[in-house]
């Protein structure tokens, strides 16, 4: 399968004229109108599913109370307003909530990147008996959704101190098998002449993982990178658990706690900036590279 | 000697990774007279033991660390639950009573219990069902050869990395009966918006909703994956053959595509169990008619009711349950899904 994978890649000069050619078949005169009903007209409707909640959540976050509440909404925002999002700011520590939630993000997946892959390169290249079955120990715990060990972290946590503060946010969720599983996988496929010429100079095992290991796989390594700070990003049920205090919170939390505050009906517009404060940042983050997070999400399935 | 047969046969397997540190043996192996295999061997074991302590360390240094958070973090948390589900205790309270198996055998008897795998089973099949229909629907129209479907594929997907929380958030306002842009939309064909929240069983459809629409992008790349791997020449003798659109869907697609199928099956079932908290738990904080198996955890140990030893027992059944469903996978489904 390997050695088949190189041919199967396009150069980009064949991509761009098969592009070229779709573009002419689609539009030719016998193929117009089976292009606009059997194509266009279908992902129009799924586009319009996909966007219009999103486009409802940005649009209303500009609108004022009397706008939300009003029996004949229009899409627009007539009097568009930053009010609501000053109010999500006056009832939680806003600037707060995204500092913690940029924190936990990037020191928790900068850690779990670096722990997967160092985890994965001992697997694969330091040779002691029973790795194999480290490894199978850690496909059991990918198997392991966090909910389950939720009430004895909990106690684990609090034990230690970390009630209602940042690390004992990040540090049960540090052990990463999902990362480790992936950039195994990855280093198990590289091709063992890479690593030959450095042992040869007597390079160590440090060596081989970053002077080779590492620069050879940084795209794996981005899309288990990317795959955890969306994780993270978006992480609601442990940091609900672990944070009483709104000054530890992030963002999903926050919102949730926002969500509490906020009651009536016209305090839609509140919520919905409080929404798009959590959500437009993974989005852009999403469009610049969802290359690799597409890749990531669908391991498994989609080679 | 009666032993080495035996010896030589379990390192039979190891003797490759010590191939390193035996190669540089070897020209001066060579130049000595003939030395016995027993020698050979025995060497070779000494090298070994030597590179093995030398490993060892190295390995823990690099994989140590995880290792050691996923002992403490996720096998300690199901064993310790295991015991745990063996007490009546209430979260934070110093006393626990030893009661057996009886939190389980109420998770199963009790009628509380068994509305929970209701709901369970409910929000499972609408979510995994829902989800694999219409991301197979999307997959068929963004496979046509068509500008623009790369973005769309893009924009279909989107959905499944953004926050459950503030999607949830998004839907409460659509589907608020007395403002919400649904109700508006249904007002206009002058049907009155149901009661979302008020009845459980609408609100367990509302959720199955939202879930789909964040899940459903998803399933459509994965399918479409599959789709695209479906050899050209295979749907161009249907062609020949003037099968219509739908005769070579079921003849030539679908049976092409079951491996997809039943991976995604597999997994979407996983998630639907695992992944709904922050939609079921914003849009309806109560749980009425929404508590799923992984909502009654939540609730059970850190809602209202405190019951910490009950919550564990549901914990370890879901692992169990989850533990069963991949077993399955890995034993009938794993072999016809294409990995690599």
């Amino acid at each position: 399968m390997r050695d088949i994978a190189p041919t199967q890649r396009l150069t980009k000069e064949q991509r761009r004229q098969r592009r070229r050619g779709t573009w002419a078949d689609a539009f030719r005169r016998e193929n117009l109108l089976d292009t606009i009903l059997t194509g266009y007209l279908p992902i129009l409707v799924a586009l319009l599913i996909i966007v219009l909640p999103l486009a409802w959540m940005i649009l209303s976050s500009f609108k004022p109370p009397s706008e939300i509440v009003t029996l004949n909404p229009t899409l627009l925002p007539q009097d568009p307003t930053l009010s609501n999002y000053s109010d999500v700011a006056r009832r939680v520590p806003l600037l707060t909530v995204l500092g913690n939630s940029i924190y936990v993000t990037v020191i928790g997946s900068t850690i779990k990147v670096v722990l997967a892959i160092t985890t994965a390169y001992a697997l694969v290249f330091i040779r002691v008996p029973g790795a194999n079955l480290i490894f199978l120990g850690i496909l059991v715990a990918l198997m392991v959704p966090p909910e389950v060990s939720m009430l004895p972290n909990f106690l684990t946590i609090s034990a230690l101190g970390g009630r209602d503060t940042l690390w004992g946010i990040i540090l049960p969720g540090l052990g990463t098998a999902f990362g480790t599983f992936l950039l195994r996988q990855h280093f198990k496929a590289l091709p063992k002449e890479l690593f030959e010429a450095a042992e040869l100079d007597g390079a160590g095992h440090f060596r081989k993982l970053f002077q080779i290991a590492v620069p050879v796989s940084l795209p794996a390594i981005a899309t288990v990178a990317l795959v955890t700070v969306v994780n993270e990003w978006n992480s609601f049920l442990w940091p609900l658990i672990i944070i009483d205090s709104p000054e530890k919170m992030t963002l999903p939390v926050g919102l949730n706690l926002l969500q509490s505050i906020e009651t009536q009906t016209g305090s839609y517009g509140i919520l919905m900036a409080g929404a798009v404060l959590v959500i437009v940042p993974m989005l852009i983050v999403f469009a610049a590279l969802q290359r690799y997070i597409v890749a990531g999400l669908t391991q498994g399935a989609v080679k | 000697m009666t032993a080495s047969g035996g010896s030589g046969s379990t390192s039979v397997g190891s003797v490759r990774g010590a191939t390193s540190s035996s190669e540089d043996d070897r020209p001066a192996d060579q130049a000595r007279p003939a030395p016995t295999e027993a020698e050979l061997e025995a060497n070779r074991k000494r090298a070994r033991r030597r590179a093995k302590s030398r490993n060892w360390s190295l390995f823990l240094l690099f994989a140590g660390p995880n290792i050691l958070l996923i002992l403490a973090f996720i096998y300690y948390p199901l064993l310790s639950n295991m015991y745990y589900s063996t007490l009546d205790w209430r979260l934070g309270s110093p006393r626990a009573t030893p009661v057996g198996l009886q939190n389980y055998v109420n998770f199963f008897t009790s009628s509380s219990g068994i509305e929970v795998w209701r709901v369970t089973g409910i929000f499972t099949a609408g979510a995994v069902l829902g989800s694999m229909i219409l991301g197979l629907l999307i997959a068929l129209v963004i496979n046509k050869k068509i500008p623009g479907r790369t973005a769309a594929r893009t924009a279909v997907f989107s959905p499944y990395v953004l926050s459950g929380v503030g999607v949830a958030l998004v839907w409460n306002f659509i589907f608020d009966p007395n403002r919400g842009g649904l109700a508006h939309i249904l007002g206009a064909f002058g049907i009155s918006s149901p009661q979302w929240y008020l009845d459980e069983d609408w609100a367990l459809f509302m959720v199955i909703i939202v879930y789909v629409w964040k899940n459903l992008g998803y399933c459509a790349v994965v399918f479409l994956a599959g789709l695209q791997s479906i050899p050209k020449d295979l749907l161009e003798a249907a062609i020949i053959d003037r099968a219509g659109a739908t005769r070579r869907f079921f003849s030539v697609i679908l049976p092409l595509l079951t491996p997809t199928v039943f991976f995604l099956f597999v997994t979407n079932i996983i998630f639907s169990m695992t992944n709904a908290f922050d939609i079921l738990r914003t849009m309806t904080p109560t749980g009425h008619g929404t508590n799923t198996i992984i909502f009654e955890i939540y609730l059970q140990s850190f809602g209202a009711y405190q019951r910490a030893g009950y919550s564990a027992a549901i914990a370890v059944v879901l692992f169990f349950t989850l533990f069963l469903i991949t077993a399955v996978q890995l034993r009938y489904v794993e072999r016809k899904v294409h990995y690599a």
